[in-house]
């Protein structure tokens, strides 16, 4: 199954399954939505349920705030994650803190879906990487499943909880396939992080994206250097699973992070300072990241291919680790 | 959906006079060479030399070019991701529009903005916006400058018919009226956000009221027919300027192809987008001019052929651009002038750190060359 029709049947089944779950966004019923992950849902469940919205980012996410505040299960869709910032206020001082400031008495269980992503030369408007904004921000839930089965699990999860989910997909793992369990209850727990390979010699933590990555890289490693690194997909940014993170450092004593945002403050930034406040007796060498550039995502394709992540970008920065010191 | 769908019309008010010959031939060829090179972006594109996303304006070249030549050259232009046409029509080059729509050093931006982020800085075409409703405010700054600084200037600042339901949209409505700037807004209503039909999105589509309760007027043109388009928003402008009064102007059009060129139009049907085809912007005019004895059939064609050509040596230059080099991703991040100290960078690419003592020690030989030039 496609990350795109896993997606979809984690909406189509929670739809099902609970009656205040519902959908708005920009395009989603008509036109099937941008990346065509709610093809169908209008069709089956209707205009009360699935409902096209105008052009209006920060009061769509206003009135899921809203609803959800008074029994409804909202999911709102944004077409990318930069569009993500024109409803930065409702994310943040109505979503996030809602729960806080009102002393724990109002609830804010709504669900806001947007893909990031460099690689489809839609220039610096509509390519950035931005989990590391959200991350920050006490009250939000963040999660950046990479695989079919954890878009599947994660989504139900967000949908279920009673927190406000900022959950971001990629716009280049859309047409992905893997495996996807077929329980309607499948859920992947938030705060739990995925061992995607396992290793002994080096850490290396894929954000989003660049989960997968980091496997290519650990293969080419393996093949080509006889290295074994122990590749992490850490699923949710907020939650962390730092326990299953400095576990692994503890054991290779090295550790990579590779994120397609930008390094100022970066996923990879705030992960290092963990890293090195919790297992700093345990690292053989300094936590290396690496990271798109420092720079607007530009347009022109070869520009566009140097300012984000590949293999060999991972390759290098884990041999840096092995450099003596 | 077609019953929430604004019916084609023909022109309510009758047909204005037209232009002095010179000015229709040269709207028609502006017509001519906006679809032309809307055309070839679409064929380049299906051939993998452009990327991304492509928002092609076929249909809306009455709406583009009577807005465009509403204004003097010292006026300012900002407009949306659908804006080659503005671009050429202010008078960019096809060549340069072309090498950014293909990522091309010799683009208008050098490659780094694509076909969503034209600008012309020069023709004071102040820039595409790939963000819906985030040139509005924009253009009302600008407004806010020339007001300032005592100018004579007017800003048209161009938008779509789904960009009206951005908080922006009523936002920059209140503050341009209410300090009285020399803006005009204009909606390029095109019957669809995406694939979402007007209807469908705004609870008025009356879209020219839209701007009333907050102290911004409303005209309506004919957007199919460049001659009314000129004509209501040089009023507009006008009213602007010298009344300080900020005006909405609605421009009814219809764009002929998908939203971009991935849409497979299902929100739509076949007959709608005949129907309107039948008001095709350059036809009419084109048949206008030849009924009213401005242009025999012959020269229609030969503008015709003067747009192909033209298109042509775009797509030829814009093919043998060089793409960027790899050195210059990080050019323009700053204006590095002398107060930008320490590290402004961090980058496993770039060994370290960068500190702007490259682009600086460039930035100061440029300006002694130049000064060199002034001197001699
Ligand atoms: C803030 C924001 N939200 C959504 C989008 C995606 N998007 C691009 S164009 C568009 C439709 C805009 O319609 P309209 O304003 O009528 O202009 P048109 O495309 O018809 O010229 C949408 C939803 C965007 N670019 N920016
Ligand atoms: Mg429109």
């Amino acid at each position: 199954m496609r990350y795109r029709e896993a997606l979809n049947e984690a909406l189509r089944e929670e739809l099902r399954r609970d009656e205040t779950v519902m959908l708005m966004g920009e395009d989603i019923g008509v036109f099937n939505g941008a990346f065509k992950v709610t093809a169908g849902l209008l069709e089956e469940f209707g205009e009360r349920r699935v409902r096209d919205t105008p052009i209006s980012e920060n009061t769509i996410v206003g009135m899921g705030v809203g609803a959800a505040m008074s029994g409804l299960r909202p999911v709102v869709e944004l077409m990318t994650i930069n569009f993500s910032l024109l409803a930065m206020d409702q994310i943040i001082n109505s979503a996030a803190h809602i729960h806080y400031m009102f002393g724990g008495q109002a609830r804010v269980p709504l669900v806001i879906r947007m893909p990031q992503g460099a690689g489809h030369q839609l220039g610096p408007t509509h390519s950035h990487c931005l989990e590391a904004m959200y991350l920050q921000v006490p009250g939000l839930l963040v999660a950046t499943p990479s695989t079919p089965a954890d878009a599947k699990g994660l989504l139900k999860a967000a949908i279920r909880d009673d927190n406000p989910v900022i959950f971001i997909e990629h716009e280049s793992l859309y047409g992905q396939r893997g495996e996807v369990p077929e329980d309607p209850d499948h859920v992947v727990d938030f705060g739990s992080a995925a061992i995607c390979r396992e290793g002994d010699d080096v850490t290396i933590v894929g954000i989003s994206r660049m989960a997968l990555t980091a496997q290519r890289a650990a293969e080419a490693l393996a093949a080509e250097h006889d290295i074994q690194a122990e590749v992490i997909d850490p699923r949710t940014l907020r939650p962390l699973d730092l326990d299953m993170i400095c576990g692994s450092v503890r054991k290779t004593n090295r550790c990579v992070i590779v994120e397609e945002g930008w390094p100022h403050g970066g996923v990879g930034a705030n992960l290092a300072a963990l890293i090195q406040e919790q297992a700093f007796d345990w690292l053989d060498a300094p936590v290396a990241r690496v990271t798109g550039a420092d720079v607007p995502m530009p347009y022109s394709k070869p520009l566009e291919q140097i300012a984000f992540p590949h293999e060999p970008q991972v390759v290098t920065a884990v041999l840096s680790t092995f450099r003596d010191v | 959906m077609a019953e929430h769908v604004v019916e084609a019309s023909p022109n309510i008010e009758g047909p204005r006079p037209l232009p002095a010959a010179d000015a229709a031939r040269d709207w028609l060829a502006a017509m001519l060479l906006i679809r032309r090179f809307e055309e070839r972006a679409g064929e380049l594109y299906a051939k993998a030399l452009i990327g991304g996303f492509l928002h092609l304006a076929v249909g809306e070249e009455a709406a583009i070019v009577g807005a465009v030549r509403a204004l003097r050259d010292r006026d300012y232009l900002i407009s949306t991701y659908r804006s080659h046409g503005h671009a050429l029509a202010r008078g960019t080059e096809p060549e340069r529009v072309m090498a950014e729509l293909m990522g091309r050093e010799g683009g208008v931006c050098r490659g780094r903005g694509g076909s969503m982020h034209m600008f012309d800085g020069e023709r004071r075409f102040l820039g595409g916006y790939g963000i819906v409703g985030g040139n509005l405010p924009l253009g009302a700054g600008v407004a806010l400058a020339s007001d300032y600084l005592k100018r004579d200037e007017a800003t048209l600042c161009v938008f779509g018919d789904g960009a009206s339901n951005q908080g922006t949209f009523g936002e920059t409505m209140n503050l341009a009226a209410l300090w009285r700037l020399p803006v005009v807004f204009l909606v390029t209503n095109n019957q669809f956000g995406m694939g979402t039909a007007l209807a469908r999105h705004s609870a008025v589509t009356d879209l020219m009221r839209k701007g009333e309760s907050f102290g911004v007027p409303g005209m309506r043109c004919d957007g199919m027919d460049v001659v009314e388009t000129e004509a209501v928003v040089a009023e507009a402008l006008a009213i602007a300027r010298e009344q300080r009064q900020p005006m909405l102007v609605e421009a009814v059009t219809y764009r002929f192809r998908g939203h971009s060129m991935a849409d497979p139009e299902e929100y739509r049907t076949r007959e709608q987008v005949a129907e309107w085809r039948k008001r095709d912007p350059i036809d009419v005019f084109g048949e206008r001019l030849e009924a009213e004895g401005v242009l025999e059939p012959s020269a229609r064609e030969a503008l015709d052929a003067d747009a192909l050509e033209r298109i042509d040596a775009a797509a030829a230059f814009a093919e043998q651009s060089p793409f960027p080099a790899p050195e210059s991703l990080y050019d323009n991040v700053y204006v590095l002038g002398d107060q930008v100290r320490g590290w402004y960078s961090v980058d496993e690419r770039a060994a370290g750190v960068h500190r702007g003592e490259d682009e600086r020690a460039l930035a100061e030989r440029k300006r002694r060359a130049g000064n060199g030039e002034d001197g001699g």
